[in-house]
């Protein structure tokens, strides 16, 4: 709780920030649209208006600056529209209406969750072979690290296609993809965490003669516990804009992703920031889930929490 | 999601050779010991002609300045280190054989005790590993929660203790599966004076009750003479032993005996071994 008064400072401030912005953001607009409804505007051509900045604009005609938060199609919405939208898409439709950001939410956590749970195991496994092998330490580490280089935006149509192609739809090339983002964070922190045990803890155990499987059991993997959550917070959120990123190219009709692209495509904004919002807070949820777990796991095993 | 420990047998492996005249079993013996460490740098040589004998229920303290190869010797001795050349023998075996028999328990300078385990769980991690029975385990660990006077904190995490009960804690481990043999490598070294004091008492009290053969590492010239029946100078260098001091003082130590002629003596001849290596070196 000693976090929440920095926290709101920092929200309240950059909320400041926003309001403000709207006003110059969507003066053009509201100048133009006041016109068509018969109001008065200086310069009255939206030629002559081209040559003001949104600023200028906003201090000549400061009669028409509440209108700039009322737009239909602004071109940055205020946070109160997204904050109707939210609620409108998120509470007030039935789950099961293709409108309802609940529905579109799950669309994308579903994969987000299986390709989070994919990447996690495969990570947790690479990792193991990276430590207990020599070969593999060689030969897979370079990959993966040259995995996370190739853009993401580009590699996703890819295997959607191909895995299309093979006759393999919906949630799976999906989880794929948040997969491939989210098992690398994983392989670093469990690798790190897997060889944390210094020289001393180790000679402990070859005093006691123990098999190499104790040594993994009793000691490398509870000593990497703490890495591997701190890599599940960055993994879970890596597997969200995997999901996202896989959605947007594809012309995916359901998701966060398509709820994005359909608010750009038809000239939406306030659509597109709300399924932004609704993503965003949907990401905070989850590291926060996994915080609360990681909290839960050290209490369990008598770690005092970092 | 421990996997099952092998099982073993219990019987103690720990068989003394016997002496030449038959009367003190040898536990440790040394000759012409010599270790050269491969570095970047070259070789060093950590340890050249080492020759020592260690009998049942000594207890032998390793002193000299840093770099003199007294751990090093040690860990030769638990066979975490490997001599390049000479014959070293622990319990009539190589002391790699002996690491396997579970010969010794090691006490490191840092408790170590994993944080993710209760003091009982830290004890019992041995005790797992050499696949004891789920009776004996908490029979042992109670027994040597009480050779270290650490009763009642068997529930507790390691962060809840002072660092001189953390490493109270750690002896107790390398107590519990009956080893013979003690190897502490500056077991007190980090810990204050009055706590040091303190521990070093116990220590000779658990000597004398387990009858255990100690090699014990130091830095200290009071705690060495007045814990050890055989104190071990030695001199940087190459690593080797320059004094070799069979104590006088009787087995029965009080703290206050620091006080008396004998140990001063002791302790003299102890500060000229030390002086006289770091001349030659």
């Amino acid at each position: 709780m000693k976090s929440f008064f920095p926290v709101v400072t920092v929200v309240a401030a950059v909320l400041l920030i926003w309001i403000i912005a709207v006003v110059p953001m969507n003066m053009h607009l509201t100048a133009d649209q006041a016109q068509r409804d018969g109001l008065a505007v200086s310069p009255d051509t939206p030629i002559a208006r081209q040559d003001f900045s949104g600023l200028g604009l906003a201090v000549r005609n400061s009669h028409l600056i509440p209108l700039t938060y009322v737009n239909v199609r602004p071109r940055l919405p205020s946070p109160h529209q997204i904050a109707i939208e939210l609620y409108d898409t998120v509470i007030d439709k039935k789950i099961t209406s293709k409108r309802s950001l609940v529905y579109h939410g799950w669309v994308t956590l579903a994969p987000t969750l299986l390709g989070f749970a994919i990447g996690t195991l495969l990570g947790i496994m690479l990792a193991v072979g990276i430590v207990f092998s020599r070969v593999m330490d060689r030969s897979v580490m370079p990959w993966a690290i040259v995995s996370q280089t190739i853009p993401i935006l580009a590699l996703a149509p890819m295997i959607i296609v191909v895995m299309g192609a093979a006759g393999i739809q919906g949630i799976l090339p999906k989880a794929v993809i948040a997969a491939y983002l989210s098992f690398f964070p994983v392989v670093v922190g469990m690798v790190k965490g897997l060889r944390s045990p210094e020289g001393m803890q180790l000679d402990l155990l070859r005093t006691y003669h123990s098999s190499n499987s104790q040594g993994f059991w009793k000691l490398r993997l509870p000593a990497s516990t703490p890495y591997l959550f701190a890599s599940l917070k960055i993994g879970i959120s890596a597997s969200l804009i995997g999901t996202i990123v896989a959605e947007l190219p594809t012309g995916a009709k359901a998701g966060f992703g398509a709820r994005m692209l359909v608010g750009d495509q038809y000239g939406q904004p306030i659509l597109s920031w709300a399924a932004l919002f609704a993503a965003a807070i949907t990401a905070a949820a989850l590291v926060g889930i996994i915080g609360m777990i990681e909290r839960g796991t050290l209490r369990q095993m008598g770690m005092k929490p970092a | 999601m421990y996997e099952r420990p092998k099982l073993q047998s219990l019987t103690p492996s720990t068989t003394p050779t016997q002496d030449a005249d038959g009367l003190s079993p040898l536990v440790i013996r040394a000759s012409n010991l010599d270790l050269t460490f491969q570095t970047n740098d070259g070789p060093v040589h950590a340890l050249k002609d080492v020759n020592l004998e260690v009998n049942k229920g000594d207890f032998v303290s390793f002193i000299g300045p840093s770099g003199c190869g007294k751990t090093t010797f040690l860990r030769c001795i638990a066979g975490l280190e490997t001599p390049t050349s000479g014959a070293l023998s622990v319990n009539g075996m190589t002391p790699d054989d002996a690491r396997r028999a579970r010969a010794y328990g090691y006490v490191f300078q840092a408790a170590g005790l994993y944080p993710w385990r209760t003091i009982g769980g830290n004890i019992r991690l041995p005790l797992e590993i050499m696949g004891f029975s789920k009776a004996e385990m908490g029979e042992r660990i109670k027994r040597v929660l009480n050779l270290v006077d650490l009763e009642g904190f068997e529930k507790k995490f390691p962060w809840q203790l002072s660092g001189g009960m953390q490493q109270r804690a750690s002896i107790a481990r390398a107590l519990a599966f009956d080893a013979d043999i003690l190897l502490m490598d500056e077991p007190f070294g980090a810990l204050d004076e009055i706590v040091r004091d303190h521990l070093n008492e116990q220590l000779l009290q658990l000597w004398a009750r387990t009858e255990k053969t100690i090699a014990f590492v130091t830095h200290s010239i009071p705690e060495a003479v007045y814990l050890s029946t055989k104190i071990v100078v030695m001199s940087p260098r190459p690593g080797r032993i320059s004094d070799v001091i069979e104590s006088s003082l009787p087995r029965d130590r009080p703290l206050s005996i620091r006080d008396s002629a004998e140990f001063i003596a002791i302790a003299n001849r102890v500060r000229d071994g030390l002086h006289a290596g770091h001349g030659q070196g």
